[in-house]
């Protein structure tokens, strides 16, 4: 059973990746963004763990909501109410028990991803943070070693395709040949997972 | 018409530069008589091009007279930031809703809307038939 210590952890290991690979995602974010991917998500996930530090939510879901509201609250750009959103939206499907099951985040993050696609409008293939999550969701049943190997080749795979939202979108046959820096954040959250089980 | 309260306008945008200048344009050629609540809402809180949940939020509290909000965006995460907060919080006030239309042409028509008393549908219609005008 993952209990709130769990999501906390979860949340600290992606602020600490965050940190390590930040010059890597603003590298990314170069040559098809605006060069802010890495320093933007680490204000954000700092931000995080201070809150959920401070606040010390009690519930799983606690836990998501409060870091998805100070995500969008702190990052300042897309990634912000993208983030904030997946993880406010699984974190209410989490509802309010003390504990849950892997099954029931693998079904509340489905629900969390499905939002995503909601409010950007992007589907698997559009290159996109989507293209990450997506895979890593149908791979959840297999536990977190497998979603964070799906999330890594989701991201690697999204290196040829064109993108269809977002800034980069405006580059059309540009963008094509770069990593995209959203994928390639979502597979740190992903990966961050794995690591919060003492994968 | 809506007990004569005005509507209240937002203008997000990346700038606050664009997003402050296109209010005072927008009031200014709104004319006289009527004082529309305007308030922008631009970049992020440290003065960078970005967008601030914070700086929407205040902005809309300073323009709710009770007839409802228009939130007008420029692009990307402006828009993709007050969508998230009206999907799932409670930052905006009640009767907040963002306005799919073009943001300097689409502020001029919702203010414009706005200074005759109209009520929330009216401008939200005002300000996306600006997507209609065609200048070629």
């Amino acid at each position: 059973m993952l209990d709130a210590d769990f999501f906390r952890r979860w949340m600290t290991a992606t602020a600490a990746s965050v940190d390590r690979e930040a010059e890597r995602l603003t590298a990314l974010d170069s040559p098809i963004g605006d060069a802010d991917h890495g320093s933007n998500l680490q204000r954000g996930f700092h931000a995080v763990t201070a809150v959920l530090e401070k606040e010390a939510p009690a519930t799983p879901g606690a836990v998501l909501i409060l870091a998805g509201r100070q995500l969008i609250s702190t990052v300042g750009g897309a990634s912000g109410p993208l983030y904030g959103t997946l993880l406010r939206r699984t974190g209410k499907a989490l509802g309010d028990d003390a504990e849950v099951s892997e099954g029931q985040f693998a079904e509340a993050f489905r629900a969390g991803v499905d939002a995503v696609m909601a409010l950007g409008g992007a589907a698997p293939g559009d290159k996109t943070m989507i293209d990450a999550l997506v895979p890593a969701v149908d791979a959840l049943g297999d536990g977190f070693g497998a979603a964070r190997a799906a999330a890594e080749e989701g991201a690697l795979a999204t290196t040829p395709l064109q993108a269809r939202k977002g800034r980069a979108s405006y580059l059309g046959e540009r963008s094509i040949g770069h990593q995209d820096p959203g994928a390639t954040s979502s597979s740190l959250l992903v990966a961050a997972l794995a690591e919060a089980n003492g994968e | 018409m809506s007990d004569g309260k005005l509507v209240g306008i937002v203008l997000v945008s990346h700038s606050a530069a664009v997003a402050a200048s296109v209010a005072e344009l927008a009031k200014g050629l709104a004319g006289g008589g009527v004082d529309v609540p305007v308030a922008p809402a631009g970049g992020t809180e440290g003065g960078g091009f970005g967008t601030s949940s914070e700086l929407i939020a205040a902005a809309a509290a300073s323009v709710d007279r009770g007839a409802g909000v228009a939130v007008l965006t420029d692009l990307g995460s402006a828009v993709l930031t007050v969508k998230a907060l009206l999907a799932e919080g409670d930052e905006l006030p009640d009767g907040t809703r963002l306005v799919d239309a073009p943001f300097v042409e689409g502020a001029i028509a919702a203010v414009v809307t706005a200074s005759t008393g109209a009520d929330l549908a009216a401008v939200e219609a005002a300000a996306a038939e600006a997507y209609t005008y065609r200048k070629v």
